[in-house]
């Protein structure tokens, strides 16, 4: 199993990160041993297995759309790295 | 100290509480090279413990007065931070309290400070903080463990009398066995996660730490039960669990997993066990092999469906709302790139990437879909061994406490530290490490008993018999 510098390009871009060129390098071998150590599952033969995605038996756990409480704006606003006028602030979206 | 004993010497007036939470401090202040806490607020405390004195002395105290508690820095106390042991949430204060620590204080537990982690509780050795390493309080070249190794650490050398931990993969049963603590992993669902920040959300559970099964049974009647607020609590009655202490194990039929003693073990852990177990087959439990045939898929189910889950979760940390966000960004996507790539560490960022991997387009089914159905596979094996056994004995871990820097050039040795923990998360079952004797370097040995979904009960029950009849000593 091999996993190339682009695939690294690629995966970060998913995930919003970026990394220099020394560190795609190493997680390019970083990731393809851990990715090679996993697809030791091919060696079960899992066909008819339904998947677990909850380990414990719970559906749909419903509740009445009802309005509650919930936090002021002020303390919800208070972790932002910034705010202004009442909302997040981000840098500009749309250019003028 | 354990908090069954203190609390009768607090009823007894032998001591105030503000004492002894003044000896805590004075501990925590003389250990301060072990790293075991991020955070200490002395002075809330000694407040606090005078408010509690009051209490004792006017019998209004809650069921956990007394209790000296360190908690991960992963669980949300209201106006105090939540570092999660990471840059990108190193200034972050939570605008309300995790409903196990609601709780606790509800039942006057005091709370002496937040402990270190590895970053999101990704690590086996607490190696991995933004505020560094913690080091193992029996031989301080040695890693605790983790994640929990900060809660471990502090319970260990008596900074607090018990502790909450997380454990996704055996976060709490792997540090407590490298320091020589009990430390308890409730099934999933028991314990609601309300104010736990998510690593993976179908593993993670919070447990306590404490010096005494006795001590976890009472932690763990204050904080389990359903919650409204994190849907995948579980409806299901809370028993008293110290009431199932009762020391009667003859009849009990025990398991052990032959895969959990194959090559990889120590040599002295196997020997630690096996006397462990002659312990309990002398008193009349009925001692039998069992099989999990596919223990050795564990780990790189546990690495595709926990990494899957943490890219997800960890999407919120965006530098927009809350956490980190790098200075002179750009643009908005700038922001985010930035923001996570400074605010994260190198094994945060590796398991997003693997994550990220395993549930991109074309990947999903070999990997994702193909670790669930292994989970399935897993969680049937431990059916069918329960069938025949009221629980299951293994060791902990297949060594005792290593090295630092030992295994932190190599992801792979480390994740593969966890391969007797890992399997419980898989099947959401509950599972117990406790001291059961020391190696040749004087170093913890722990044993872990695994129990049927929802059964604590007997997994509290055989850890408090052999805890009494183990008559621990170091071998030094």
């Amino acid at each position: 199993m091999s996993i190339s510098v682009e695939q690294v390009e690629q995966i970060a871009r998913l995930a919003k990160l970026e990394f220099s060129d020394d560190e795609k390098l190493e997680m390019a071998d970083q990731l393809a041993k851990i990715v090679e150590y996993v697809e030791k599952l091919n060696e079960i033969n899992t066909d008819n297995i339904q998947p677990t995605y909850h380990v414990v038996d719970i559906n749909n756990v419903f509740r009445e759309d009802k309005t509650a409480d919930s936090l002021s704006q002020e303390e919800v606003l208070k972790n932002a790295p910034k705010s202004k006028l009442g909302y997040f602030s981000v840098p500009k979206v749309i250019d003028k | 100290m354990n908090f069954k004993n203190v609390r009768l010497k607090l009823e007894n007036k032998e001591t105030s509480f503000e004492n002894l939470v003044k000896q805590y401090l004075d501990k925590i202040e003389k250990g301060v090279q072990l790293n075991a806490f991020i955070f200490v607020d002395k002075e809330a405390a000694l407040i606090k413990a005078a408010e509690i004195d009051k209490k004792l002395e006017n019998g209004t105290a809650g069921k956990l007065a007394g209790l000296v508690l360190a908690v991960k820095d992963n669980m949300a106390i209201k106006d105090s931070q939540v570092t999660c042991g990471s840059k990108i949430l190193e200034n972050f204060v939570s605008p309300y309290n995790a409903t196990a620590i609601e709780k606790l204080l509800a039942e006057d537990a005091l709370i002496i400070g937040k402990t270190n982690m590895d970053e999101f509780a990704m690590g086996s050795s607490n190696e991995n903080s933004y505020f560094g390493p913690v080091k193992n309080p029996v031989d301080n070249s040695r890693v605790p463990g983790g994640s929990s190794g900060g809660s471990c650490t502090a319970v260990a050398a008596e900074m607090a009398m018990a502790a909450l931990g997380s454990d996704t993969g055996g976060s709490i049963r792997q540090p407590a066995s490298f320091c020589g603590v009990v430390g308890l992993k409730p099934t999933y669902g028991r314990v609601s996660r309300y104010g736990l920040v998510a690593f993976a959300s179908s593993f993670d559970q919070i447990g306590p730490i404490t010096n005494t099964v006795y001590d976890a049974a009472i932690l763990l009647e204050v904080i389990a039960g359903h919650d409204k607020r994190d849907s995948t609590s579980a409806p299901v009655t809370v028993p008293k669990f110290s009431k199932a202490l009762d020391g009667n194990i003859k009849g009990l039929k025990i398991g052990l997993p032959k895969e959990y003693f194959s090559e990889g073990l120590d040599s002295e852990i196997r020997e630690s066990i096996e006397n462990t177990i002659k312990i309990l087959e002398e008193n009349g439990a009925e001692i039998l092999e069992v099989s999990l045939p596919n223990t050795e898929y564990g780990i790189a189910a546990y690495y595709i469906l926990t990494t899957a889950e943490a890219s997800s979760n960890l999407s919120r940390y965006d530098g927009a709302r809350y956490g980190y966000r790098a200075e002179n960004v750009e643009s908005l996507e700038d922001m985010y790139v930035r923001s996570r790539s400074e605010g994260f560490g190198n094994e945060v960022k590796r398991r997003i990437m693997l994550g990220t991997y395993v549930l991109s387009s074309g990947y999903y089914d070999a990997y994702y879909r193909k670790g669930q159905q292994v989970r399935t596979l897993i969680k049937n094996d431990f059916e069918e061994a329960f069938k025949q056994c009221d629980c299951l004995i293994t060791p902990t871990t297949p060594s005792t406490a290593f090295k630092m820097d030992e295994k932190t050039d190599d992801p792979l040795a480390m994740y593969l530290s966890d391969v007797y923990t890992v399997s419980v998360n898989l099947a959401g079952l509950p599972g117990m490490s406790l001291p059961c004797g020391f190696d040749s370097n004087n170093l913890p040995i722990g044993v872990q008993i695994i129990g049927k979904q929802f059964d604590e009960e007997m997994i509290l029950r055989v850890g408090d018999f052999l805890e009494k009849n183990l008559a621990l000593k170091t071998t030094g």
